[in-house]
């Protein structure tokens, strides 16, 4: 885990993520010329593309402020109840400036 | 093959067009997301042409979004590479799912529209090749409408973010935090999931703690997907 790409180099990270992301986008056709995704590897993928957002996420949660952990709970809320994102989103943003302006 | 099915697997010019047209309403919603993905990228310090590139080039929200999460003095190679794949492996899922009607088309064709392939492009076009049309063009047409919105919506953010002086104030820091959390809880969501979510988020938060630095998030995607391998689905 220890190679560095330094952000003073942001277009050699960029040029990175995007032939990554192309990869994703020919892989599933380009595989399914030569062999058909299997069951196992599909559920793989399912799971785990939920749980890459959850594993970024779950330090946030924790080592944030309340401001940080408030405007989580309250997207997480919005989104189980309205599930409208945007508004979700927004809603977030607000509760944690709200919260460091008047009680942090 | 007859006439009427090389009309679902070809591309033609008016096709695309009012493909392009019929994502446009959607596209907006993408344009403030991406104004959203520009006020954050200027928060970490991108300067504007590397957050319009960035965009322009990946043109998959989610995973710019968690660079940025990952954005310091240096950016760990194995970690990026890792939450860039995993995060647009659903491509893998939902371009292999297009492939009975792709493979029709000439390879530099095929390869060309999945270039633009994204997540409202692709459920529109799966869903009208599904009822016999053609969705050729609204996979591309859209998925054009889609990659403009989406630089334009950058654009506009990385115009807002720079004149702003104190963003975590105002929230700001959360604009990232808050929208991978909407694209969680919006998913699929059963007690299968719900289980799998809970082990990636306490062996991230083991991993954040004990391992190397930016390895909590390859942790947690291997072990929430290896478990997902493991426990199947009831099939509905």
């Amino acid at each position: 885990m220890n190679l560095e790409i330094s952000t003073s180099y942001p277009f050699i990270i960029i040029l990175i993520m995007a032939v990554v992301t192309l990869a994703t986008r020919w892989g599933g056709v380009l595989i399914m010329s030569y062999v058909p995704i299997g069951d196992r590897v599909q559920r793989f993928i399912n799971a785990m593309s939920g749980s890459v957002l959850v594993a970024l996420l779950a330090p946030i949660a924790l080592e944030g402020d309340n401001g940080a952990r408030l405007a989580l709970l309250t997207t997480a809320v919005l989104m189980l109840t309205v599930k409208k994102p945007m508004l979700a989103i927004a809603a977030g943003i607000l509760v944690a400036a709200l919260f460091r302006q008047y009680i942090a | 093959m007859s006439n009427t099915d090389q009309a679902i697997y070809s591309l033609n010019r008016s096709d695309v067009w009012s493909g392009f047209k019929r994502l446009l309403p959607i596209s907006c919603f993408v344009a403030v997301f991406g104004v959203a993905f520009g006020l954050a990228a200027t928060q970490v310090g991108l300067n504007n042409s590397a957050i319009m590139l960035m965009s322009a080039s990946v043109f998959a929200g989610a995973s710019q979004f968690a660079t940025l999460e990952l954005w310091g003095e240096s950016v760990s190679l194995i970690p990026l590479i890792v939450a860039v794949f995993f995060i647009n492996a659903r491509h893998l899922l939902m371009g292999a799912s297009l492939y009975p009607w792709l493979r029709h088309l000439p390879p530099f064709k095929r390869y060309g529209v999945l270039l633009v392939i994204s997540d409202a492009n692709w459920a529109f076009s799966l869903q009208a090749f599904n009822r016999g049309e053609s969705g050729m063009g609204v996979l591309f047409g859209g998925g054009i409408a889609l990659w403009l919105f989406w630089l334009l919506g950058t654009w506009l953010g990385l115009a807002f973010g720079n004149v702003i002086q104190n963003p975590t104030m105002l929230g700001l820091d959360m604009v990232m935090a808050c929208f991978l959390l909407a694209m969680v809880v919006g998913g699929q969501k059963d007690f299968r999931i719900l289980v799998i979510w809970t082990i990636a988020a306490v062996s991230s938060l083991l991993a954040y703690r004990y391992l190397p630095e930016n390895s909590h998030v390859v942790v947690g995607a291997l072990i929430g997907g290896i478990v997902g391998v493991f426990w199947k689905e009831k099939r509905a």
